[in-house]
């Protein structure tokens, strides 16, 4: 009884922080989904409706029939895309970085570590703005590139995808960087020295060895980009312009100028799911690989 | 050998070596006429900026087929020298050459040689089998060949029917065995290893070192052992260098440097030994300090002071007066099989005397009883200082 009532005043805590901070702002969001729209914003809280969704996938034509409308799947598929690139991007960039930092001598690694997360300490908005300057035509990279007689015109990069991947590459690379490194600088050396004792050259160290050792890294590291890439608001706002609107955008707009709520709650929900049902089958295929006899 | 109690260490050196002349025999007199496999001329290695000196003009002929070992105390440079075969390391100065060949400038990757790592380095990721088949893999042999070498090997190690275990799942001396086939599948032309039985228990140990030799003699590789346990290194090697700061003190067969080391050292760090300063009187006669005249059978250096070294086992007791060196007992040891007599001779000179108990347990001696000691000129070196 004692015991009972102990383990409860000890689980409150954790209950109370998951329950309060996560269970419930999701409850309520899936909640808002399937709500009424208000007629000025907001929602009206007691009738509900499925409009949400259909919205997602059908619009109405004129003579109020329901006909499928591939838009917000079209900025779906265009966000995953965006984040996947990303994803690819920010690996190539941050695993060779993260295995420079890991062989240098320790006290040198630690000033780099330091250095990857200084982005950190200015605001992410100041931070894409400086990509504005960097990519826009007549700025900085246009005009080096100009002068060295290596594209026509302009470079017109500002306002499209890849500005969007440039932006979410830097934004996120410490994030790719630091789960990378970690793996890395605790592998131990003698592996790799192994390795080599047994004949392998440093590309065969370095793909039977050093790879399958850091995957660890690697996998977090990509879900730690890929997730928030997805949603990811900023980059897009600013740098891609609004032919190349992702979901984070979207689902902003439905709760500032569309005054549509229960629309937004219900992109974030399908988005939300989207991003389980990808880790799910993630940790179900590390799952049978760790079975693996 | 199922002694009901651990043998002392120091006793059991001294069996070792007294044995060692009947068992190595054989293989003694074929690695006489073998040829040279590693050799290093003149090895100079220092790191941090030149700061610390671990190898200084190191020269070490290697033979073919033989269990050479590397016996020093830790930062002595014998793991340095096997790294710098192996290829991790680079010298200063000085050359190796394999069967006559020199290896400077090749990566590791690229030097028929195969290493054993103190902490086993058995790749986490891959199976029994796959660690193995690894270094075959490199070398791009056929894929019906490296399945049957690695059973071979599994096999030589005593491991089937793990092929498919994980690192992860095996014991540490099961590991060890891994590293072995390994290291062993690639034929290498030299086999180094690397303290490989520093990590596992007592036991195994002891077992791990039988088990090394029997695979020595099984596959005729030459093995490179590196080791800080004199006992260990007794007991496998056909020959031993004894290392100290990145020198090479003694080569030689354990009996060789167990009954005539070469340096005081080495006499000090080989088993137990009394160690007795003395001045030249005269061909094979020398004074102690305390005034007191020892004989000895071989003439010595011509130098005037000297190192007298005398095992313990070799000392006797006997009764006062006479020939016999008069001295007090402090301490008297039962160790099981011996009865260490620490006493004090004339002028205050510690000294050790081992009796074994070969007529079961007496103490007709006891703490505080005046004693004789007897030295047998033939039971004495002498070593310059």
């Amino acid at each position: 009884m004692m015991g009972a009532l102990r383990r409860a005043g000890l689980l409150a805590p954790s209950v109370l922080t998951i329950g309060v901070l996560l269970i419930l702002p999701l409850g309520l969001m899936a909640f808002v989904s399937t709500l009424e729209r208000g007629p000025t914003g907001g929602v009206i809280w007691n009738q509900h409706t499925a409009d949400a969704y259909v919205q997602f996938l059908f619009e109405r034509d004129l003579t109020d029939r329901l006909v499928i409308n591939t838009d917000y799947l079209h900025i779906f598929g265009r966000s995953i895309v965006v984040a996947a690139i990303t994803t690819a991007v920010t690996l190539a960039v941050a695993f060779p970085m993260a295995l420079w930092m890991a062989f240098q001598p320790p006290r040198r690694r630690l000033l780099l570590v330091f250095i990857v997360t200084v982005p950190f300490w200015t605001n992410i908005l100041v931070r894409n703005y400086a990509w504005i300057l960097l990519l826009r035509n007549d700025g900085v990279i246009d005009w080096v590139l100009a002068r060295l007689g290596l594209t026509g015109e302009h470079i017109n990069v500002l306002y499209t995808p890849l500005a969007t991947t440039i932006g979410l590459t830097y934004s996120f690379l410490p994030y790719m960087v630091l789960p990378i490194y970690v793996s890395l600088e605790k592998l131990d050396r003698r592996l790799i020295e192994a390795a080599f004792d047994l004949g392998a050259n440093r590309w065969h160290a370095f793909r039977r060895v050093i790879l399958p050792l850091s995957m660890p890294g690697v996998v977090g590291g990509a879900i730690l980009v890929f997730v928030p890439g997805l949603g990811a608001f900023i980059s897009p706002e600013l740098l891609g312009g609004a032919k190349s609107m992702m979901i984070g955008s979207l689902i902003q707009q439905q709760f500032g100028q569309s005054r549509n709520w229960p629309f937004g709650a219900a992109l974030s929900f399908v988005l939300l799911v989207l991003v389980l049902m990808a880790l799910a089958a993630h940790a179900a295929r590390y799952r049978r690989k760790e079975a693996r006899p | 050998m199922s002694a009901p109690q651990p043998m002392p260490r120091h006793l059991e050196v001294a069996r070792i070596a007294a044995m060692k002349p009947d068992i190595a025999a054989a293989p003694g007199a074929a690695v006489r006429t073998a040829t040279i496999a590693v050799d290093c001329r003149n090895i100079t290695k220092t790191f941090g900026a030149g700061a610390v000196r671990a190898l200084d003009g190191v020269s070490l002929a290697i033979r073919s087929n033989e269990f050479f070992t590397l016996l020093g105390p830790s930062g002595c440079g014998k793991t340095t020298l096997l790294r710098l075969i192996a290829g991790f390391e680079t010298q200063d100065s000085g050359t190796i050459l394999l069967d006559g060949k020199p290896l400077d400038g090749l990566p590791p990757y690229r030097r028929p040689v195969n290493t054993v790592f103190q902490s086993y380095a058995v790749f986490p990721h891959l199976t029994v089998a796959e660690n193995v088949a690894f270094g075959l893999e490199m070398q791009r042999r056929p894929r019906a060949e490296i399945a049957s070498r690695v059973k071979e090997m599994l096999a030589l190690v005593k491991l089937e029917g793990l092929e498919s275990r994980k690192p992860a799942q095996l014991s540490g001396g099961q590991q060890q065995r891994v590293a072995l086939a390994r290291a062993l599948a690639n034929k290498p032309r030299v086999l180094l290893l690397d303290e490989p039985l520093s990590a596992l228990d007592l036991k195994l140990r002891t077992e791990m070192q039988l088990e090394l030799k029997r695979l020595q003699h099984e596959v005729g590789i030459t093995f490179v052992f590196v080791t800080h346990d004199q006992h260990e290194a007794l007991t496998m090697s056909d020959r031993i260098a004894v290392m100290r700061a990145g020198h090479v003190l003694q080569v030689g067969t354990p009996e060789e440097i167990y009954e005539h080391p070469t340096a005081r050292f080495v006499a000090d760090f080989i088993g137990e030994t009394n160690l007795l300063d003395a001045t030249r009187i005269g061909t094979a006669r020398y004074r102690l300090a305390s005034g007191v005249e020892i004989e000895t059978a071989e003439p010595g250096p011509p130098e005037a002071s000297v190192t007298l070294v005398i095992r313990p086992e070799r000392a006797l007791l006997a009764p006062v007066g006479g020939s016999a060196l008069s001295a007090r007992v402090e301490q008297v040891v039962y160790v099981g099989s011996d009865t260490i007599y620490l006493v004090v001779l004339e002028g205050g000179l510690r000294f050790r005397v081992r009796e074994q108990n070969r007529d079961g347990p007496r103490s007709r001696v006891r703490a505080g009883d005046p004693v004789g000691i007897v030295m047998p000129p033939a039971a004495i070196r002498v070593l310059a200082q």
